[in-house]
């Protein structure tokens, strides 16, 4: 049996229709039945700066992408210099034959490193500094030219359809580079027409005027030849999704009735609050209608007050943020920490430290995460490896934090959340609600910090009768009045960080770590690395390969002894992690008091592949790769 | 049974100091609750950190002493997830006005339902008698090692000027009077903002009861006469009669105006007050209709451990 494996790369200039365009086509090829996974790379800028979207396409089960590119479609440039170099040697390029001639200098959008990056390597090869140029060099390498003249196809569309105003559309270049790309590879194009109606549903008249362009490009290059690949369509898994990077967390808040969220704009973060709000009101079943309230905050200090004051009324409550809002949290973490109030915070982590890269994929904060806080307090740190794991993971996060009476931070990540991938669909019925001891009723004298046999009190909630109760940061007694006594600091230290050890016990095992099999090679990781490694490791298989992997998802408390069990006959562990020191690994170190063989990581802001995964871990298994592998493909 | 004024006090020792202008406010909200017969269950008091933050654990409802900063954060919270709850906060002018500044300007463009007392003596007692945002430039109180370098935060005005609906001035000593104002506070329908006059006895040498009480200025005359004088007594009205510009516009001219009043006449009462802007529940509702019937704290999420959301709706339009 013969698999597509194929991927397509679409760039352009920032709020020219990259995203659109390649929603279009990730519809079109998963409602052909194909498998997707999408990645969006964007400048922290709105308008003008480069931003591409790779869309990998199989038949089979996929869950990364790989370096090489099958098929280009660039409209400008910059896409043109950036990416030329990715398409693989039987692959193909359709670009604007208008930009034959431009040359480094006229696009001023390429930084200064990379041009010289780029003069370099054109100059060991030969070639001038022009579209021109780079183009020779793919076409040497056995890459396809497509040109064709953008310009050309909308004069050609407005003579034909008697429309002068289609002459100057060049809004539409997304959408004729779209159609161009399905035409070629044969894809049926009624699926095409259906997906620019859904997309721009709301515009009818916009909808006619691309479906005639879509229509015209699409007849254009089916006249194209030499292509190797065609997409024709495959069998449908049935009950498939499409879906981007933040639906998993918020489908999942509203499923596990997180009531209120409050947030302060940040990247990638707040399209999980946009898409709540947007969402807002809910059907429940045999009740009427529920609701997330989402408040829009002054700051993140604000946004996890309210949701500290909204948790202790007894709703589910959340916030979603990134690193640098995190930072501004962690004060009141610690608030949370010490009055056992059961928050959720989802922490999409983009590349750091201080503004870092904002808009680029990082992992860089597990240890501040595990720590974040003054002084000592119980809290879970649990990590998603991909969208649907973040759907069931978000279910999950509120009982433990009802459970536990702790709050917990859900790490997720921007490699997650730029993500368009299909999945099964999210099955609410696997979801449960175990909101742990709070209170209905109270009955009798009520204490919110009473001592008990597993070291969780009962929970009252604001403006239940009967159950008054004091909260404060500072240290307390039972009711919650501030105490500075000696012998009840103990108890209540005792009785607070108990809960780390409740929590190994009483969260079961495969939701604490999921082993895809250890071998003597054994892979350890965590979040969103879990795709990439999972492809590499089907890789590898195919070479004869045997390769472990461990995904560690609680991170906090850290399951020291399961991961120990399972590691029992692994002779080499490799870390793979997205952030510069290895943070999985030091916790890995200090608990298991073993020492990590080898590192794959990567701190570039981009992404991991597949294949570079596969290729470092080729390296190791033949014993010839560094101790630290650090990874770096991607523009 | 009719609740007493004893079952608003907790039997938590007050450690305050001696004199301090803080019992009177805690006295004065104890008699409101009391006399609006607020269910002790149906309120909760939040407060800041300092002194002033230690009031929530001697009234005897729900209490929620919280960050330096940050009381109006988590207050809003709490009541946009119960609207049912009365809330007031409660906190230090360094804790409002200082370090909490950017939450007091965002909480009065909300105008959520709620009450908030500031606690203004012009220092940080706690932390040993530093220069708080209310004291004045050039001042320099007991403990402090040089003049004050900053200028002060008038509260009235940055009240008025952020959108508190309600802005109100009490002194801790006329307990009677600062009881009324509160029990107008909680009654309004947005948020109040009550900047209580409160001399600290140990680290405010210069605003002191006596100051205030105009001792020095009656050693001139001999009768006694107060700085502070009050609103009401004088042809002042302070509320909004109709959704004017006009009319809005002079109502907040006048509070600030009277906000910059100072030295030897204070002026205490309702400066400003605006029942014509929505409260912030109210503009949630125009997004959510059920909300106040079915609020976030009310809502039924699960049966059985299991959720009853249902988002097939959602599910089936992402299905390719």
């Amino acid at each position: 049996m013969s698999s597509v494996d194929f991927t397509w790369l679409i760039g352009g200039p920032q709020g020219s229709g990259v995203e659109s365009g390649a929603n279009i086509f990730s519809k079109v090829c998963a409602e052909m039945g194909y498998q997707i996974f999408g990645k969006r790379e964007f400048y922290s800028n709105i308008k003008g700066e480069h931003s591409y979207f790779t869309v990998r396409v199989s038949d089979q089960q996929i869950r990364s992408n790989v370096n090489d590119v099958t098929l280009m479609v660039s409209f400008d440039a910059e896409t043109i210099f950036r990416h030329f170099n990715e398409v693989s040697s039987n692959g193909g390029i359709i670009y604007d034959s208008e930009l034959e001639d431009v040359n480094t200098e006229g696009v001023r959008s390429l930084d200064s490193p990379f041009k010289e990056r780029l003069h370099k390597y054109l100059e060991s090869k030969n070639k001038p500094f022009t579209i021109g140029g780079v183009l020779e060099i793919a076409k040497e390498k056995g890459v396809n030219l497509y040109p064709v003249s953008f310009k050309k196809i909308l004069e050609n569309l407005a003579q034909e359809t008697d429309n002068p105003k289609l002459r100057s559309l060049i809004r539409m270049y997304n959408v004729i580079g779209v159609s161009l790309s399905l035409g070629l590879i044969k894809m049926p194009s009624d699926s095409l027409f259906r997906s620019i109606d859904t997309i721009f549903s709301k515009k009818r008249q916009i909808a006619e005027i691309n479906k005639q362009a879509a229509n015209y490009s699409y007849n254009y290059a089916s006249k194209f030849e030499n292509f190797d690949h065609s997409l024709t369509g495959t069998t449908k898994e049935p009950h498939t999704i499409l879906v981007q990077g933040h639906y998993g967390t918020s489908i999942g808040k509203m499923v596990a009735g997180c009531r209120f969220q409050s947030y302060y704009p940040i990247t990638p973060a707040s399209d999980e609050s946009d898409y709540l709000e947007s969402h807002q009101i809910l059907e429940v079943q045999n009740n009427r209608p529920g609701s997330t309230t989402v408040i829009q905050t002054e700051d993140e200090i604000s946004a996890i007050g309210m949701m500290i004051g909204a948790a202790l009324t007894g709703t589910r409550s959340s916030t979603s943020t990134s690193g640098p809002g995190f930072a501004l949290m962690t004060e009141a973490i610690g608030w949370a920490g010490i009055n056992e109030v059961p928050i959720v915070i989802t922490l999409y982590q983009r590349s750091g430290p201080s503004t870092g890269l904002p808009t680029r994929h990082g992992q860089d904060d597990l240890l501040f995460a595990v720590h974040a806080g003054a002084g000592d307090f119980p809290k879970i740190v649990y990590a998603s490896g991909d969208i649907e794991e973040s759907f069931y993971d978000t279910g999950r996060c509120f009982n433990y934090a009802d459970v536990f009476q702790i709050p917990v931070i859900h790490m997720m990540d921007k490699f997650l959340s730029s993500s368009v991938v299909t999945c099964k669909r999210f099955d609410p019925n696997k979801i449960t609600i175990d909101r742990g001891k709070l209170l209905d009723k109270v009955e009798g004298e009520y204490k919110r910090f009473a001592f008990t046999d597993d070291g969780i009190s009962p929970r009252s909630r604001l403006g239940l009768d009967n159950g008054i109760f004091w909260n404060t940061g500072d240290e307390s007694d039972e009711y919650g009045h501030i105490s500075e006594d000696p012998v009840e600091r103990i108890k209540m230290m005792d009785k607070r960080m108990s809960r780390l050890d409740l929590a190994l016990k009483r969260i079961p095992d495969e939701e604490q770590v999921i082993s895809f099999g250890a071998h003597k090679h054994t892979i350890i990781s965590w979040g969103s690395t879990k795709g990439p490694i999972l492809d590499a490791i089907s890789m590898l298989k195919k070479e004869g390969i045997d390769m472990g992997f461990i995904q560690i998802k609680l991170i906090h408390p850290f399951p020291t002894d399961l991961v120990k069990s399972l590691l029992k006959d692994t002779k080499i562990i490799i870390d793979i992690e997205a952030n510069h020191s290895g943070q999985l690994g030091q916790i890995f170190k200090q608990n298991v008091l073993k020492d990590i063989n080898y590192s794959i990581l990567k701190y570039s802001g981009r992404g991991m592949t597949s294949t570079e995964i596969f290729d470092s871990l080729k390296k190791i298994v033949e014993n010839k790769a560094d101790k630290r592998e650090v990874l770096s493909h991607g523009a | 049974m009719a609740l007493k004024l004893a079952d608003y006090k907790t039997d938590v020792h007050n450690d305050w100091c001696p004199g301090c202008g803080d019992f009177g406010i805690v006295n004065a909200l104890q008699m409101a609750l009391a006399e609006m017969g607020i269910e002790r269950d149906k309120a909760t008091i939040f407060s800041g950190i300092g002194c002033s933050g230690k009031t929530s654990h001697f009234i005897n409802t729900y209490g929620v002493h919280t960050l330096h900063g940050r009381v109006l954060t988590f207050a809003q919270g709490g009541k946009l997830a119960n609207p049912e709850m009365t809330v007031v906060a409660v906190g230090g002018d360094g804790d409002g006005l200082g370090i909490g500044a950017g939450h007091f300007v965002a909480a009065g463009r909300r105008n959520v339902d709620m009450t908030y007392i500031i606690f203004d003596n012009g220092v940080y007692g706690l932390t040993k008698g530093q220069a708080s945002p209310t004291l004045k430039l050039g001042e320099q109180t007991k403990s402090l090692a040089s003049p004050n370098t900053n200028y002060d935060v008038n509260p009235i005005g940055l009240a008025v000027a952020s959108g508190f609906t309600f802005v109100a001035r009490g002194y801790s000593y006329d307990v009677r009077h600062l009881k009324d104002l509160i029990i107008k506070a909680v009654k309004h329908k947005g948020l109040a903002f009550l900047d209580v006059l409160q001399p600290c006895p140990t680290y405010n040498d210069i605003n002191t009861r006596d100051w205030y009480a105009g001792v020095d200025l009656a050693q001139e005359s001999i009768e006694r006469h107060s700085r502070i004088y009050k609103l009401e007594d004088t042809q002042f009205d302070p509320l909004v009669h109709y959704d004017d510009e006009v009319e809005v516009n002079e109502k907040l001219s006048q509070a600030l105006i009277k906000s910059l009043e100072w030295g030897t006449k204070i002026p205490i009462g309702v400066f400003y007050q605006n029942e014509l802007i929505s409260p912030f529940t109210i503009r949630l509702k125009d997004q959510i209709p059920n909300y106040l019937e079915n609020p976030p704290a009310k809502q039924k999420i699960s049966e059985n451990g299991l959720p009853i959301t249902n988002v097939s709706k959602i599910l089936d339009s992402l299905e390719v």
